[in-house]
């Protein structure tokens, strides 16, 4: 189904549509106010921006560095290709430690990877501990965003699917009654788990060390009560320096949620005693978008959000519109280098109004990238149902003598034809737009009547 | 060749280059008063601050049925012993420790392994309470970051706030997975 498609079964709702709306709106405006407050904000997003490109030149050689130091700090760090490789990897770690059940905490690579379904598949129970993510775990989706997952949810329903899990009252849809229910919950689960699976925001090549951020305390509830840690990043997550993170970490949470910073920001250099940390480094398609010079600084991106937030189109037509790990602006200009085919309407889906560029942390040019993505995707489907009109059209422009006869008719045509005609399905503009009146005489009659 | 070489070796051929040279800043810190602007990030991130006082008689208040003190600033006589294990702090009710350091603009006060002598302890103990000096304060995460450039501990932490979540139709909720409060306590020096 293409991008627009999913958004009307999305939009059918029309009250959690606008509620959908407003809320992200709302944490777009919470962005706005904290960012203010920062005189040199503009100096941090143009630093971060440039260590970011500085970055991609020398990805190869920042990895290696990252590597080695990483591994003299006892991490053990693995690489895989793709997500197939990725997830052997793991189930492979998980059983030498003879484990039948871990949990995880919010990790976007690990979606993009569809671990869940592989190490169930192999007999592991997984339990995603990030309180969204759980919810929409526990109805078997995926997150709608990438940092709030269970946005498109309304309390209503998270009582009801509680009720049925976690055996809580009947109507009960007090936010805090049902977040300790799940705490309760996960705690037990936290006990019992001897792996723990973790994302990964930034690491840090000079230490060998990597950061993870979370609000829940999630992530480290359940990698300090493990045995063992597992941290799944993709490889272009790297910055240089320990002083780098000053900068990234003064714009994540900032950009995310327009607070600032996460209450827990954990920064992993070396395992606990007796404890072990396996790091796996994963490519899957970012080695392609690298050589693609005009989506190539997609990869810049730090998983803020800002983009989705603040999109028009995201917050009318809902995450899953998108059909795609990472959704929203930067889904878009991401997901079509890694299959270009399924994910052909995700550059359209956008009024390319620039606002996901204005907001983004590390100065992507989303916008501008979902325009050339456009280019290369009509190149590839030249049978789009706009194309014919679109030739017909240039051919009508080309003439003045087409022009003006086309529009003396179109002026007595629209008046006569019947709706059913105007707004037949086949006439894609006219889905819920209304044509413009008709005016009487062409400007250039009117010029020669009154002016001449 | 194995992936870590095809990767590499990917990374290495054929790519555009923006030839940009990693940036060097100085951003000025704009924080005046570091004590009232780490009070007020820390109010914000739903945490509290008290001065040692006022903390002694909010503990005398209350009936935990286990805490554990690690700090040096602050002496609780009926500390539980350390365990060797993090899942015997299961019903942990307050933890106290030392914070090094504090991040005036957003609250984050930085802990370590030797802070924490178990790292699931902030985030297990059902309250926490960090032990502070006010001298001990930086003005960003830049100040924050150029102080433990040369620390190398295992494990290190920004810790601002309690545990918190507003997954469910975005209400903010304290307590969610970790400690359910977070205090922070003056000290003197």
């Amino acid at each position: 189904m293409s991008h627009s498609e999913k958004a009307s079964l999305f939009i059918q709702d029309a009250e959690k549509t606008q509620w959908h709306d407003e809320t992200l709106w709302f944490v777009r405006k919470k962005r706005d106010l904290i960012t203010k407050t920062i005189p040199e904000w503009e100096e941090l997003r143009e630093t971060a921006s440039q260590i970011k490109d500085h970055v991609l030149d020398h990805l190869a050689d920042y990895l290696e560095e990252f590597e080695r130091n990483a591994n003299k700090n006892g991490i053990q760090v693995h690489w895989a290709q793709n997500a197939e490789e990725h997830n052997r990897l793991v189930l492979d770690i998980i059983q030498s430690k003879q484990c039948q059940s871990i949990v995880k905490s919010k990790s976007i690579l690990t979606e993009e990877c569809h671990l869940n379904p592989f190490l169930e598949k192999n007999g592991v129970e997984v339990v995603d501990t990030d309180l969204g993510e759980r919810i929409v775990q526990f109805l078997n989706q995926p997150p709608s965003h990438i940092v709030l997952p269970a946005i498109h949810l309304k309390k209503r329903e998270i009582s009801e699917l509680f009720h049925e899990k976690l055996q809580t009252e009947k109507g009960n849809e007090d936010p805090y009654y049902l977040t300790q229910a799940a705490r309760i919950h996960l705690r037990e689960k936290f006990l019992n788990a001897k792996v723990a699976i973790t994302g990964v925001n930034f690491a840090v090549a000079e230490t060998g060390e990597f950061v993870v951020c979370t609000n829940e305390g999630n992530a480290d509830m359940g990698v300090h009560l493990a045995d063992v840690h597992i941290a799944c990043m993709g490889i272009e997550k790297i910055i240089p320096r320990r002083k780098d993170l000053g900068v990234f970490m003064r714009i994540l949470a900032r950009s995310a949620t327009g607070q600032p910073i996460t209450n827990y920001s954990s920064h992993f250099r070396s395992p606990a005693s007796g404890k072990e940390i396996h790091l796996i480094l994963l490519d899957n398609g970012r080695s392609a978008q690298l050589k693609r010079e005009k989506f190539r600084n997609s990869l810049k991106c730090i998983r803020c959000g800002a983009c989705m937030n603040t999109c028009p189109i995201y917050r009318k037509s809902g995450g899953y519109s998108y059909d795609s790990t990472v959704p929203g602006p930067i889904g878009s200009i991401l997901s079509p280098g890694t299959d270009l085919k399924k994910h052909s309407t995700l550059p359209f889906a956008s009024t390319l109004c620039g606002s996901c560029s204005d907001v983004c942390p590390v100065k992507i040019n989303i916008h501008e990238q979902l325009y050339e993505w456009r280019q290369e995707i009509t190149k590839a489907n030249p049978d789009r149902p706009k194309n014919l009109s679109m030739k017909l059209a240039s051919g009508i422009f080309k003439s003045p003598l087409a022009y003006r006869i086309s529009g003396t008719l179109m002026r007595k045509v629209i008046q006569a034809l019947p709706n059913s005609i105007l707004y037949h399905p086949l006439n894609s503009w006219g889905k819920q737009r209304d044509l413009p009146q008709v005016p009487k005489e062409s400007f250039r009659d009117w010029y020669k009547n009154n002016r001449l | 060749m194995n992936s870590r070489s095809i990767i590499l070796e990917k990374l290495r051929t054929g790519n555009p280059v923006a030839d940009k040279p990693l940036p060097e800043w100085n951003l000025i810190s704009s924080a005046k008063n570091l004590v009232s602007g780490f009070k007020k990030a820390i109010e914000a991130n739903k945490g509290e601050v008290f001065e040692l006082s006022e903390f002694e008689n909010w503990l005398k208040s209350q009936e935990f049925e286990q805490v554990l003190s690690i700090s040096k600033h602050f002496n609780y006589p009926n500390s539980i012993q350390i365990p060797t294990d993090a899942h015997e702090l299961a019903e942990l009710n307050l933890a106290i420790i030392d914070g090094q350091f504090g991040t005036a603009e957003n609250g984050a006060i930085w802990l370590d392994d030797k802070n924490l002598n178990l790292r699931a302890l902030p985030f297990i103990t059902e309250h926490l309470v960090i032990i502070l000096s006010k001298k001990q304060l930086v003005a960003t995460m830049h100040d924050a970051y150029k102080r433990i450039q040369d620390s190398n501990s295992g494990f290190g932490l920004f810790l601002a706030g309690p545990s918190k979540t507003a997954d469910i139709e975005q209400s903010l909720v304290i307590g969610a997975h970790g400690a359910k409060s977070l205090r922070v306590v003056w000290c003197e020096d």
